[in-house]
């Protein structure tokens, strides 16, 4: 005890001392909220990577995304910043660059030419003003079907392609009654995060930009939105009673352990299935549904660089960026972490057969679609999220939903 | 009586913490929030003052609206229910029971519980694949059904049943305490009388126990108004916005929604209400002092 005093006061005393660091010694605290095994292992690519740079990483993780944020938001304002801080792809850190509290990147970025080997989404999502301000660092892709091949053979089904394709599944399971046919976690974002895959998938791509980006409501309270809105509502006559409330993964591992068909989820769901032992393409399959060719929900995570004054803190922010977007660093993270690289111009042979079908599907850039966060604040996104779940979860009709959508796009949010 | 001049400075420089304390966090905070509801601030707060359209935006809110109406369902049942069955552990461990210790604890011992541990055990014996509704269906009784949780009509209820089963063992600690504070002499005189037992309790009792119910009824209502974690553990709002209470509403949008101005307008109205009906309450006991 008396020992475990004394070192406290002695790091806290060396903390003092140490202020006037040297502009040699690279010290970089990072606030992120990768806490789980593989999340954790994959920023450790990071930190190792950076250690090797010569630098001193201190992992400040944070549990829970909006926890993090908060954190790392409410120090950067107070003028006590991290070095570094993880952020969604997306509008999240606009009122940072507005009140000027952010470094760029561009140095860093046009030194690795960054224009020319990721989507043009990410770069977009990445710029205020004609500057790169965040280091987009990964590809999530979030409107995959995952389903378990064995349960589908035994209903003498195969991969589905487009939504009409899926629903012709689903019907065979529910006749066959064995399984669930569509493994479903009932909490309000995966309940919006399916209304986004369908909306993509029946609606298409122009539709899902013309609603989440434009906020065009006459287009919501077409036909076509309609019908988008009665498939989401089909999908209802598929799920168990106990989905209301279920996490994610257990929903995933109704898909792994075959007591249902299939799920959409965004590709972290393929860690379950590693972590379950399963191989792609031989024990489960993964594929995105489109009526109309295609449409790859992309979202990922970014870091950005709170504006600081010290030049070595300035050094250590520079090296972080550097690093993060290395081909190299860039298969390990995604390895480990589960999304796909955000640059195209890596070896993508060592990744997994559903990575790789993710890297053709970014490849194309007619598939290439933001996620709602790239293209909406979170407060639009919150109030069309109420609506969805609203829809999803009472015996609302399809016209008075878009109404709904329709008024919060006209809202001021 | 005179206070001496150094006696009296004592006395104010040792309140002088608690009133900064007061000025700054309270009065100091809640004003800035008030301020805050009046500006259009997303994720950091700003200055650009738009009157009243944050508040207007949340009348027009239909989760707003769901969680006022839920606070009221979950306000009155919880209190009456938990009032009325703590009441009745009380006089049923009041009857000397033997082991009368032991079964105090567990009655006691949900309390100890913080409500996220409570609104997750309840989660899974509500869950009709997992609990309650499962076991009796695995027991033969195949059309058994209790699944309450996963409907939007009664999901809000699930909440009150948990919410009671904590709180009941506070009352009955607090009625306990008060039944133990009657005078054996009036037992014995309703004896003599040949009064049945529950009319002593309905007549003379219950009347000369008014301050344990309004303690234990203060006590429950504060736990109304802040009602947050159990919502967000058991139902986290679901299914839909059906179990969507006030203050998730303020943590929500000051949080992952950043939208401070939307936020800090529902923190207003909670506040406003609360001072709506806590002012009469004190309006009538300081005219009740002035009488006296």
């Amino acid at each position: 005890m008396k020992r475990a005093l004394f070192a406290s006061v002695a790091v806290i005393a060396t903390a003092w001392v140490s202020v006037p660091v040297s502009a040699e010694e690279m010290k970089a605290e990072v606030i992120h909220w990768w806490t789980s095994g593989g999340e954790a292992a994959a920023v450790k690519v990071f930190a190792d990577q950076f250690t090797k740079a010569g630098g001193t990483w201190i992992d400040s993780a944070v549990a829970g995304a909006a926890n993090a944020r908060n954190a790392a938001i409410s120090r950067t304002v107070a003028g006590n910043p991290p070095t570094a801080m993880q952020l969604n792809t997306g509008k999240q850190f606009d009122e940072l660059v507005e009140g000027d509290l952010l470094a760029d990147v561009d140095a860093v970025a046009a030194e690795g030419n960054w224009n020319g080997v990721m989507p043009a989404a990410f770069v977009a999502a990445a710029t205020r003003n004609g500057k790169m301000f965040a280091v987009p660092i990964n590809i999530h892709g979030q409107n995959w079907l995952w389903y378990n091949k064995s349960v589908l053979v035994s209903v003498g089904a195969a991969e589905p392609k487009t939504w009409d394709d899926a629903f012709a599944v689903l019907d065979k399971l529910k006749a066959d009654g064995k399984v669930i046919p569509l493994a479903f976690s009932g909490q309000k974002v995966w309940e919006r995060n399916l209304f986004s895959a369908v909306l993509i998938g029946v609606g298409g791509g122009p539709m899902w930009v013309g609603i989440m980006g434009k906020r065009d409501a006459a287009l919501a309270q077409s036909a076509e939105f309609k019908a988008v809105a009665l498939a989401y509502k089909k999908l209802k006559a598929y799920v168990d009673a106990g989905a209301p409330g279920r996490n994610w993964n257990d929903a995933t591992n109704l898909v792994i352990q075959g007591k249902a068909g299939m799920q959409i989820m965004g590709d972290w769901a393929k860690g379950e299935f590693v972590a379950a032992g399963k191989v792609p393409e031989k024990d489960y399959g993964c594929t995105v549904l489109s009526n109309h060719g295609g449409g790859y929900m992309m979202g990922g995570d970014v870091f950005v660089f709170p504006k600081t004054k010290d030049a070595s803190t300035t050094k250590a922010q520079v090296t972080l960026a550097r690093l993060m977007l290395k081909p190299e660093t860039q298969i390990q993270f995604s390895l480990k972490k589960g999304s796909i690289p955000v640059r195209s111009d890596v070896d993508a042979s060592q990744l997994d057969a559903c990575a790789q079908k993710g890297m053709q599907y970014v490849s194309n850039t007619a598939q290439q679609l933001p996620s709602a966060d790239m293209l909406a604040p979170p407060a639009l996104i919150g109030a069309l999220e109420d609506a969805i779940s609203q829809y999803w979860n009472t015996n609302m009709g399809a016209d008075e939903f878009s109404a709904k959508v329709a008024g919060v796009l006209k809202a001021q949010y | 009586m005179r206070l001496s001049l150094t006696s009296r400075f004592s006395a104010i420089s040792a309140l002088l913490p608690a009133l900064l304390v007061m000025l700054v966090v309270y009065i100091g905070a809640t004003s800035w929030t008030v301020w805050m509801s009046l500006t259009n601030s997303r994720m950091l707060p700003n200055n650009n003052f738009v009157g009243l359209r944050q508040y207007e935006t949340l009348l027009g809110n239909d989760r707003w609206i769901t969680s006022v109406h839920n606070i009221v369902i979950y306000g009155v049942l919880f209190v009456s229910f938990a009032l009325l069955i703590g009441f009745l552990l009380a006089v049923a461990i009041d009857q000397r029971v033997r082991a009368e210790d032991t079964i105090r604890s567990i009655f006691l011992y949900p309390y100890s519980m913080s409500f996220v541990v409570t609104g997750l055990v309840w989660q899974w014996l509500l869950n009709p694949t997992l609990g309650i509704q499962h076991v009796l269906r695995s027991w033969g009784f195949e059309n058994a059904t209790f699944d309450w949780i996963v409907r939007p009509e009664t999901a809000i209820y699930c909440l009150v049943i948990a919410g009671v089963w904590q709180a009941s063992g506070l009352v009955m600690a607090i009625m306990l305490a008060g039944l133990r504070g009657v005078d054996e002499e009036i037992w014995k005189a309703a004896r003599v009388d040949g009064l049945p037992k529950w009319r002593v309790y309905m007549s003379i009792i219950i009347p000369m126990m008014g301050a344990s119910f309004a303690t234990a009824a203060v006590l429950l209502s504060t736990g109304v108004v802040r009602l947050y974690d159990l919502s967000v553990s058991m139902t986290n709002g679901g299914p839909g916005i059906a179990s969507e209470v006030p203050a998730k509403f303020v943590m929500d949008h000051l949080f992952e929604r950043a939208n401070i101005g939307l936020a800090t307008a529902a923190a207003t109205t909670m506040l406003i209400t609360v001072i709506a009906v806590v002012a009469p309450y004190l309006y009538w006991r300081a005219r009740k002092g002035e009488m006296r």
